[in-house]
């Protein structure tokens, strides 16, 4: 069989295509789990209380709290203020894209923002501590985008 | 009239000669011919190979000593040592008196010869640097010291003879302490190790129980500051090498990091962490005062003093992103240097004084790079993947640091390795380590 120049170009064109849309697939996926640079999904997630996630995510760079972020800690300043004997630790972290000092100071500041917004929220600073493991103890080992915005978290953990 | 035809002859011929064969060895451009060198085995007698070889379990002593000098100076990239097999003279005739046809027959420029005996407990190393070409003697030195220590005899040697042939101090007899890491990504064990500057006489000085980080030496002594998450609070510590004492010195309530020796070793330098802000701060040492030295709502961190002690430079977000700073040792006369694309980190004041070393992160790739340290003159060492953290060697020609490969979904092909880099760019190699290997630090010299 002999395939003239329209048969090939539609070939061609049809390969093309399926590749396309492999690749929309692919990234589909990424985007409904990353918006603006915050992890978005629930693979990493645990709950303190059903319905109370235990932590909230963070852009590159930032330790600002997004609307997701903030529903999710009124949650818990909620499940707080109801279980008023338990204390927590907010683990801040980072991701590996960053040099090892800076990241420990803005894991840091991620879980005191954290703190911060469960403090304007009724809950008493002694009954919350602060610790930051900058780049050292990521959820996600991989070395790509979804898995830095999985690390790049304050987790809140109950002290006692 | 005829001494004097005969004086100007000597002067003509004898003159000129020897001023074009003085060995030197440009250290200030990347080396593309390094000098051939031929590094005798040491002489030693049966007796004193069958004592050492019981004491200490080393076998030709002289061959492994002459080992020693010839990797140390292989890793300059500044010398090409010669193949031992090629040698036409005995290693004690040679060093005696050599045959110096026979060594530039082989192209050696320089030759080292040397000796070891064993004396009352005692071994006493002497060693020849010669200059081929001008047939003369450079150098002669003797050393005595407990048979343990021949490794280090075989640094010092190496130190000598880099001093003699580029005129500057060595690097040689130092040591390196860093992070030994093992496990998964997530789980990351870590301990302090320290190991010579070639990698051998490897110690573990943690156990691996809580995570520790950033170990750096006092430059005037073998004491090291680190951060350790003992009983999970993140503090800076002081560890003596020698006696395996830990005490915690950054006992605030929030987390100390970023720890530094003041160029004295009197005052540890640090940030400390509190309600989301990070500032510098020093601790002297002896009286426990410590001074507030940065006051600003951004993070302030990885702070390194001049050698001078009159400045610091330091990691700043102030202008919104990372870059570097910086400032008098009291804190005033803040100023931004690094005006690059991208984000700039762990500024390290080279103990010359002149260059600020850093990482860089630009478009996704890290660099370790140097600049003046007014910020002019910046020039990318090496690009990678990831790498950060560099650290001077002593005479600031060379700079150590990490570098980590990426891994896929499951964490497989991730590293972390020390490497190091001169100053010229040139001559990057991997600084062999039996772990994974993290935040490396320099020695200063252990001798002089």
């Amino acid at each position: 069989m002999i395939f003239n120049k329209s048969t090939y170009k539609l070939i061609l064109a049809s390969i093309f295509a399926m590749l396309l849309s492999a690749c929309a697939q692919q990234s589909a996926k990424i985007d409904s789990q990353i918006q603006g640079d915050v992890y978005t999904g629930t693979d990493t997630v645990e709950y303190l209380a059903d319905g109370v996630p235990d932590r909230v995510f963070f852009a590159t760079n930032e330790s600002v709290l997004t609307t997701a972020s903030r529903e999710t800690l009124r949650k818990q300043a909620a499940w707080l203020r109801k279980n008023s004997s338990i204390n927590v630790v907010l683990e801040g972290h980072a991701d590996e894209r960053g040099t090892r000092e800076y990241n420990l100071a803005l894991g840091e500041r991620r879980a005191n923002a954290a703190k911060d917004y469960l403090m304007t929220y009724g809950i008493s600073e002694n009954r919350i501590s602060v610790i930051s493991y900058g780049k050292e103890r990521p959820v996600d080992s991989g070395s790509n985008p979804l898995a830095w915005s999985k690390n790049r978290r304050s987790v809140t953990v109950k002290a006692n | 009239m005829k001494t004097i035809n005969i004086i100007t002859f000597l002067i003509f011929i004898i003159f000129p000669f020897k001023i074009y064969a003085l060995i030197e060895v440009d250290i200030t451009r990347g080396n593309l011919n390094p000098l051939p060198i031929a590094v005798s085995s040491l002489y030693s007698d049966k007796n004193t190979n069958e004592v050492l070889k019981k004491e200490i379990k080393v076998d030709k002593i002289g061959y492994e000593i002459s080992k020693v000098i010839e990797n140390n100076l292989k890793a300059t990239g500044l010398f090409n040592p010669l193949e031992k097999k090629a040698f036409l003279q005995e290693p004690d005739v040679a060093h005696l008196k050599p045959r110096f046809e026979d060594w530039s027959l082989i192209k050696a420029q320089a030759l080292i010869t040397g000796k070891v005996e064993f004396k009352n407990d005692k071994v006493r190393v002497e060693f020849r640097l010669w200059d081929v070409l001008a047939a003369r003697e450079m150098m002669a030195l003797a050393f005595t010291t407990v048979p343990n220590n021949w490794r280090r005899i075989g640094h010092i040697i190496s130190d000598k003879i880099y001093e003699r042939l580029t005129g500057e101090k060595g690097y040689f007899d130092t040591r390196i302490i860093y992070v030994s890491e093992a496990g998964p990504k997530t789980q990351r064990i870590k301990k302090l190790a320290i190991m010579d500057q070639d990698g051998f006489n490897i110690k573990y000085l943690t156990l691996g129980n809580e995570l520790v980080l950033t170990p750096r030496f006092n430059p005037t002594n073998q004491m090291v500051t680190y951060l350790s998450y003992f009983k999970n609070l993140p503090r800076v510590y002081l560890l003596d090498i020698e006696t395996g004492i830990q005490e915690v010195v950054g006992d605030f309530p929030g987390m100390t990091f970023a720890p530094r020796f003041s160029p004295d070793g009197k005052k540890i330098i640090m940030s400390f962490a509190k309600d989301g802000n990070s500032d510098i701060f020093t601790m002297d040492l002896e009286n426990r005062i410590v001074e507030r030295i940065t006051n600003h709502p951004s993070i302030d961190t990885s702070p390194s003093y001049s050698p001078d002690g009159k400045f610091i430079t330091f990691n700043s977000d102030r202008s919104g992103y990372q870059q570097i700073y910086v400032m008098k040792s009291d804190g005033s006369r803040v100023k931004r240097i690094s005006f690059g694309n991208g984000l700039y980190g762990t500024p390290v004041w080279s103990p010359r004084g002149d260059l600020i070393a850093f990482t860089k992160l630009h478009k996704g790739k890290f660099y370790i790079g140097v600049m003046r340290t007014d910020g002019t003159g910046e020039r990318l060492l090496t690009e990678n993947y990831y790498q950060e953290a560099p650290s001077w060697s002593p005479n600031g020609r060379v700079l150590i640091f990490y570098r980590e490969t990426k891994s896929n979904s499951d964490g497989e092909g991730f590293s972390a390795k020390l490497w190091s880099i001169d100053l010229t760019g040139y001559n990057e190699r991997q600084v062999i380590t039996e772990t994974d290997a993290s935040d490396p630090s320099w020695s200063s010299l252990l001798s002089n």
